[in-house]
């Protein structure tokens, strides 16, 4: 807090600055400039630089990060489709990116594995990796955009999400798909209905043309190029329709929620 | 600050040591632009660091928000109040006059010998109300940065909604430096202007009291 105070204005002493520039007034507008300078004060009070630290300015963020998830509801064109580009721009090697060291990573068998399907749809069979593989895939070349900046371009490989929740039934006047991953600490995340309809909004089984690695979240990633990084799952083991927002392993920590590209 | 507003309006323009050398509105968008300006430079340092596009990273005792995501939530807040005091300031330095009257016109023969007496200590700062083909050329400059660094952050921000915005500025990743490049270019305008209000401490008044 009183790191902020002092660097309002980097390498200026304020009292300093003030004494001097008040020496050099007449009377009447030294009374003025003071008057000024304390509402100035009240100000960089108002807009948080004291309250940095506290609780009150952490619910007026998240408050604004809640304005700025509708607002990007609001951007959201469906119809806008991630630019793509050719197989040769490909990012090689593609970086593997995750809150724990490859190590660490998920490994699933395959043939154990099943998607779970719950919430509000018709049909909640659990659909093996099998059964997966022969519904109709579709090849992009997209770029991912993480949160913390950089970015690299993928090729994914997989079924529209929009067409499996067709094929499942699913309410698709929810406002959620949350998905469960296996990766350790339970990760999750919701995706707004809209966004999941998206027609580049995909179930992936192949990066590069090749069954999906372990690094890039085998036996399924959800990958969304119309959002960061961290809202596209991999190692999904569940996606449930749902009208309640249920949160997710970053958006609890403070990303925000929408994180639309 | 709205009581000086109010006193300026009822003010004679009687002499011309009490004349209004900046309006109420410039200087409260000119304060406004300050808070909001350091909240997203500090705030950005932040984000940076998680991806540093050169070979150094920002002390944290300088940065906001503690961590990636506390310095997003400060950008994306800090960026509504940079914006809409940005839009106002522009709107209404054009329809005013302000930005015709005290910016126009700039001529490189005006500035080379503006320039030359700056560095020779010969400019003269008697009439702060009539800016000197430096500044002339030093505040047209920054407005045009701040709309850059407004641009390229949306489309930082948007890159697919907004994809136009993003090519325009050559992709994802030229878009990330020139937003960095014009944070530099704001921060050296910044290290200048507080140092020449130092100097000249009749400005930083005029900045705050209008006279």
């Amino acid at each position: 807090m009183g790191r902020m105070r002092k660097l309002l204005i980097p390498g200026v002493d304020k009292k300093l600055l003030v004494k001097d520039a008040v020496k050099l007034m007449p009377d009447l507008t030294r009374r003025r400039f003071i008057t000024g300078g304390a509402s100035l004060g009240a100000l960089a009070l108002l807009t948080g630089c004291d309250v940095v630290d506290s609780s009150s300015a952490e619910t007026m963020l998240a408050e604004v990060s809640k304005f700025n998830d509708a607002v990007q509801a609001w951007m959201f064109n469906p119809n806008a489709l991630a630019p793509t580009f050719p197989e040769s721009a490909v990012t090689k090697p593609f970086p593997f990116n995750a809150y724990y060291d490859f190590d660490d990573a998920p490994e699933i068998n395959g043939n154990d594995w099943k998607l779970e399907v719950r919430g509000l749809v018709e049909n909640k069979k659990p659909w093996t990796l099998e059964e997966l593989y022969k519904l109709p895939q579709v090849k992009q070349v997209t770029r991912h955009i993480c949160v913390e900046g950089w970015s690299a371009i993928g090729s994914w490989t997989g079924t529209p999400l929009r067409d499996f929740l067709k094929l499942v039934g699913a309410d698709t006047r929810a406002k959620y798909v949350w998905f469960q991953c296996a990766d350790k600490d339970g990760y999750n995340s919701p995706l707004d209905m809209p966004t999941a309809l998206h027609p580049q909004t995909q179930m992936t089984f192949k990066f590069a043309d090749e069954i999906l690695p372990r690094a890039y979240g085998y036996p399924m990633k959800i990958r969304v190029p119309t959002k960061l990084g961290f809202k596209n799952p991999k190692y999904v083991i569940s996606m449930e329709v749902t009208n309640e927002y249920k949160g997710g392993y970053w958006e609890d920590q403070g990303y925000n929620s929408f994180s639309g590209s | 600050m709205s009581s000086l507003a109010v006193s300026d309006e009822h003010a004679a323009p009687a002499s011309s040591t009490t004349r209004v050398i900046q309006p109420a509105w410039v200087r409260i968008v000119h304060w406004v632009n300050a808070v909001a300006m350091i909240l997203m430079i500090m705030s950005g340092w932040q984000i940076y660091n998680a991806s540093p596009l050169f070979n150094f990273t920002f002390s944290r005792s300088i940065t906001l928000g503690g961590w990636l995501g506390g310095a997003l939530l400060w950008h994306f807040a800090a960026m509504w109040l940079l914006m809409v005091n940005g839009l106002v300031y522009l709107v209404l330095g054009f329809v005013t006059g302000r930005f015709r009257r005290k910016l126009l016109p700039i001529t490189p023969a005006g500035v080379i010998s503006d320039t030359k007496a700056a560095l020779t200590f010969k400019l003269s700062h008697k009439d702060l109300a009539k800016y000197n083909y430096v500044q002339k050329l030093l505040y047209a400059g920054i407005i045009v940065v701040g709309v850059l660094i407004v641009l390229s952050g949306l489309s930082i921000w948007k890159p697919v909604q907004l994809q136009w915005l993003t090519a325009l500025f050559g992709g994802y990743d030229v878009a990330r430096y020139v937003h960095f490049i014009c944070m530099a270019l704001i921060v050296a305008f910044l290290v200048v202007h507080v140092a020449l209000a130092i100097l000249v401490p009749r400005s930083l008044r005029a900045m705050i009291i209008g006279r």
